[in-house]
């Protein structure tokens, strides 16, 4: 019998609460799916320095799980709790028809096991399907061959996936049996007559508490998005909380006044069902004040990580191509002991067993230099602070440099005796140095003082990268670096090679060659790096985000769902006294809508100041492309959020419109 | 012989500053067999002390006694023990669990006493019958009438044939040809199934068809007639004065 009840009570509940039940299908095959990367690549031919990057993100993919496992097990338990308090009517007929609260509790734990076996099935044969398409996604992003691969099902990403949920669902079923124990059979009786009280709260307190928290807010998104070059860790720990506190009094704040705005405007007001409508609203928004906040604040870690992610793997991939345009370089440095420089590369070559001429269809040799007495901290004057005071600064001679730009396919530059140009790409170096050219063009080297041919640097680099990170390189007329030291000895070049896999040969004799002795860079290398670099920051920022959606979305169409429930009779009631469907059905549209976008707009405006913050802290990887990035998460976050707000629309209409219920 | 005795209760809500009295030393007694039912005004107590005697409320102080076990005292196993096989409950708004048909919520108070199945058919239809709800024992709560509810409703409290069946406002929620068919069937439960019955009602009709009716006001005892050999419409009209008599809510109490 007991069996028979839990089955009847899924089967309607399934019927009303479908989305938590799907939420938990796609909380475990997305858990499922990321898990199962690791096995999927393993089928896949990859370059070996990818692998090991692949390795990497297998690791941080399941750090983030235990993460991501707590998200969704606090997820579970609120959803069940909130799904049981609305069962006190159900469990006041059990205790009043001598029903031990042992029995009780053994309905709720075989309950909670149909959904989670129901789920973990559904969950993983969906999980299994989807991570055949994430395949696609992972030998995308990770450029590898894809023309052996197979059907994979990954047994340890659902071992991983089976132990995870089912804690989680051991956890739900112990906070469960505990709300049954602390359960008085009189507060069950007596809960479901008392009328919902809104309290409205002060007017006056909360105009002021939703001032100061603007103003709280206003102060954080200055600190992190325009005064950046102040912000400390603790600092910005401190504007984290605040804004999280404040989030939470907007909210707060919101609740007590959205009505009374409202009401203010009689006219609005009184037309048609906004009365009403909004009054369904407030009293959703009162009793969802944390709830709110939570998913607010979800909505912006995945807003910012999702544009984050996107915008670095694509400006990643974009850079490479600029910045990268040789496909090796190797450096003798000075380190211990000065650069020998009676030796050049062809003889350095020859000593390492890499025949310049026979592997490097064109190369070019140059040198870097420093002065010793020339530190970025005399370059940018004693106010930039004393942290430049170790950076040295770097020089190249003209003919070096254009003899480089000839092979990078650049520009040359034109120096006169006493001019020299600055070459920087690193967004906040450039600004730096462009406010102290701005004032000041002059620099005295080597007892010779020259004079910027522009009053700004120039955007540009020497050596080779996979971002802008060139902080900055002085080209100089030969002349001044008369009395500089050497600081690199460099060799820049193509390979002779024809075809790809030619290419990854001499690679790699050349890196066998040089590693030991010199700092070798090269394309092959820096591209794997980036393209690994890329991959990963899109995966973390998909999982995280793909779990936060799904828990915002899941909490806000629960309550939706079950206020319609309970509201099934005052639209009965208004169809009653002849309001047309049609009204009902908008006034249910905007109750929804606005519940869904209260949330959402928050994040939003949170998200343009955090994507100013993330923009500058990501500034060495680059973050070109931003407008694509967002239009990507927006199209996601539509995707899901409103995926989320759709159903729970379609699901809410037919409960409302279901009158036999009743 | 004396099934239900009440010594001196009290029950309380809120703390110092607020107190409301809700019942105050009220004592009284049942006897087996009888149909009692409880009158009063809005907020005289009368909820409140049907939630004490069937253990869904406890007592501030003072005893009741069923078949002179004191069952202010009883805690967990004995408690559910109690519940389940002394005391059936008949609500105001029926309780039925909508995930179940009549049927079911019917076998339901049968088979938490882990009533064999074989039996519990037998059982069903023997009350389906003397509640005349033969008919709507496949549907659902949400598929029948308000009257045939309360008439499920008391099925299930009656099939465990408990010592004591307590029914709070079972009319209030329904119109009076449902209301009069409800009470009719009630008292052929007490006339020929000699179940004792405690009915909790503010409506003078209804309290006609009780044996013995008990007036209480502000949680104190106010009043008791007896039935008698009266017929049905003199009770009522003796019910009528007492309620006249209660003053205040006489609206209220009609
Ligand atoms: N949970 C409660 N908390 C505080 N006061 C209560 C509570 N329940 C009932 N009361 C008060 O106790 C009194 C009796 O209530 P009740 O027994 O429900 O009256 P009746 O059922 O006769 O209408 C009323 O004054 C009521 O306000
Ligand atoms: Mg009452």
């Amino acid at each position: 019998m007991l069996f028979k009840i839990s089955c009847k009570n899924i089967r309607k509940s399934m019927r009303d609460y479908a989305i938590y039940f799907f939420t938990l299908v796609i909380g475990v095959s997305i858990f499922y799916v990321f898990n199962a990367i690791g096995t999927q690549m393993g089928f896949m031919k990859l370059a070996d320095d990818t692998r090991q990057i692949s390795e990497l993100l297998v690791t941080l993919i399941s750090m983030l799980s235990i993460f991501v496992a707590i998200v969704l097990g606090l997820l579970i338990v609120y959803a069940s709790r909130f799904l049981m308090k609305r069962r006190n009517h159900e469990f006041a007929i059990y205790m009043t028809l001598g029903m031990s609260k042992g029995r009780i509790s053994m309905i709720l734990v075989l309950e909670t096991m149909l959904i989670g076996i129901g789920s973990l099935v559904c969950g993983l044969l969906l999980g299994i399907g989807l991570s055949q398409l994430m395949s696609a996604l992972v030998a995308n992003l990770f450029e590898a061959d894809m023309t052996d691969y197979a059907f994979t099902v990954s047994c340890d990403a659902i071992v991983k996936t089976l132990l995870c949920f089912v804690i989680i669902y051991l956890v739900a079923m112990i906070f469960n049996s505990l709300i049954i124990t602390r359960m008085r059979l009189i507060q069950l009786i007596q809960s479901g007559q008392k009328s919902e009280r809104v309290h409205l709260h002060n007017p006056v307190l909360c105009v002021l508490i939703f001032v100061i928290a603007s103003a709280v807010l206003g102060r954080c998104y200055y600190q992190v998005g325009w005064d950046y070059a102040n912000l400390t860790t603790r600092k910005l720990l401190i504007c984290i909380i605040c804004g999280a506190i404040c989030t939470f009094l907007v909210f707060w704040s919101i609740s007590g006044l959205l009505l009374r705005l409202v009401m203010m405007r009689k006219k609005t007001y009184y037309r048609g069902l906004n009365a009403f409508t909004f009054r369904q609203i407030s009293s959703k928004v009162n009793t969802m004040v944390l709830s709110m906040s939570v998913i607010c604040l979800m909505l912006f870690i995945t807003i910012c990580t999702l544009a984050a992610g996107f915008s670095v793997r694509n400006s990643l991939n974009h850079d490479l191509k600029t910045q990268c345009p040789v496909d090796m370089e190797v450096a003798a440095v000075n380190g211990s002991k000065p650069v020998d420089l009676t030796k050049d590369w062809v003889m350095r070559g020859h000593e390492c067993g890499f025949p310049i001429d026979d592997y490097m269809s064109d190369y070019v040799q140059y040198c870097l230099y420093y002065f010793k007495d020339y530190k970025a901290s005399d370059f940018l004057g004693p106010e930039a602070g004393d942290r430049w005071d170790t950076m040295i600064e770097t020089f190249i001679g003209v003919s070096d440099y254009n003899r480089l730009a000839q092979l990078y396919g650049k520009d040359s530059i034109e120096l006169s005796a006493d001019e020299f140009v600055l070459l920087c790409d690193f967004k906040n170096m450039t600004d730096m140095r462009n406010d102290r050219l701005a004032n000041n063009r002059e620099i005295t080297v080597g007892g010779t003082t020259l004079k910027s041919k522009y009053d700004h640097c120039v955007d540009g680099f020497v050596q080779i990268s996979a971002q802008h990170i060139n902080m900055g390189v002085f080209v100089v007329p030969d002349e001044t670096l008369q009395n500089a030291t050497v600081n690199l000895m460099v060799l820049s070049g193509n390979y002779r090679a024809n075809t790809d896999a030619q290419k990854k040969s001499v690679d790699k004799k050349a890196l066998k060659a040089f590693e030991h002795d010199y700092l070798i860079n090269t394309k092959i290398d820096i591209a794997n790096a980036s393209i690994g670099l890329g991959a990963i920051i899109t995966f973390i920022g998909l999982y995280i985000g793909i779990v936060f959606l799904i828990a915002s979305g899941a909490i806000l169409a629960l309550k939706e769902l079950s206020e319609s429930v309970d509201s099934i009779h005052r639209y009965e009631m208004l169809r009653k006294i002849g309001v047309d469907e049609r009204d009902l059905t908008r006034s249910l549209f905007r109750q929804t809508g606005i519940f869904f976008l209260l949330p959402f707009a928050v994040a939003a405006i949170h998200s343009v100041f955090g994507m100013k913050f993330a923009v500058n802290t990501l500034e060495i990887f680059g973050t070109g492309g931003l407008p694509e990035s967002i239009a990507a998460s927006a199209m996601i976050l539509a995707l899901i959020y409103g995926g989320y707000f759709v159903v729970t629309y379609l699901c809410a209409k037919a409960i409302v419109r279901d009158n036999s219920r009743l | 012989m004396e099934l239900l005795k009440v010594d001196q209760i009290e029950k309380y809500y809120g703390n110092k500053s607020s107190l409301t009295k809700a019942i105050d030393r009220l004592s009284f007694s049942v006897k087996e067999g009888e149909f009692v039912a409880i009158m009063g005004a809005s907020g005289s107590g009368k909820t409140t002390l049907l939630n004490c005697i069937s253990t869904i409320d406890s007592v501030t102080a003072g005893h009741i006694y069923l078949e002179n076990e004191d069952i202010t005292k009883l805690k967990g196993k004995g408690l559910n023990r109690f519940r389940r096989e002394k005391l059936g409950f008949i609500f105001q708004d029926f309780n039925l669990l909508d995930t179940l048909t009549a049927y079911e919520n019917i076998a339901l108070a049968l088979s938490i006493q882990k009533v064999p199945a074989a039996k519990i058919d037998a059982e069903i239809k023997t009350v389906a019958a003397q509640l005349g709800i033969e008919d709507v024992l496949s549907k659902y709560p949400y598929q029948m009438s308000g009257g045939q509810k309360q008439r499920v409703a008391s099925a299930r409290a009656i099939i465990t044939k408990p010592k004591l069946i307590l029914a709070d406002e079972p009319t209030g929620a329904l119109d009076s040809k449902s209301s009069k068919m409800l009470l009719e069937r009630l008292g052929y439960l007490n006339r020929e199934c000699k179940a004792t019955i405690m009915m909790v009602t503010h409506d003078s009709f209804s309290a006609s068809y009780a044996g013995r009716i008990i007036f209480i006001k502000d949680g104190q005892l106010f009043h008791e007639i007896n039935r008698g050999t009266d017929s049905r419409k003199e009770f009522f009209d003796k019910i009528i004065d007492v309620v006249t008599l209660l003053g205040g809510d006489a609206n209220d109490a009609l």
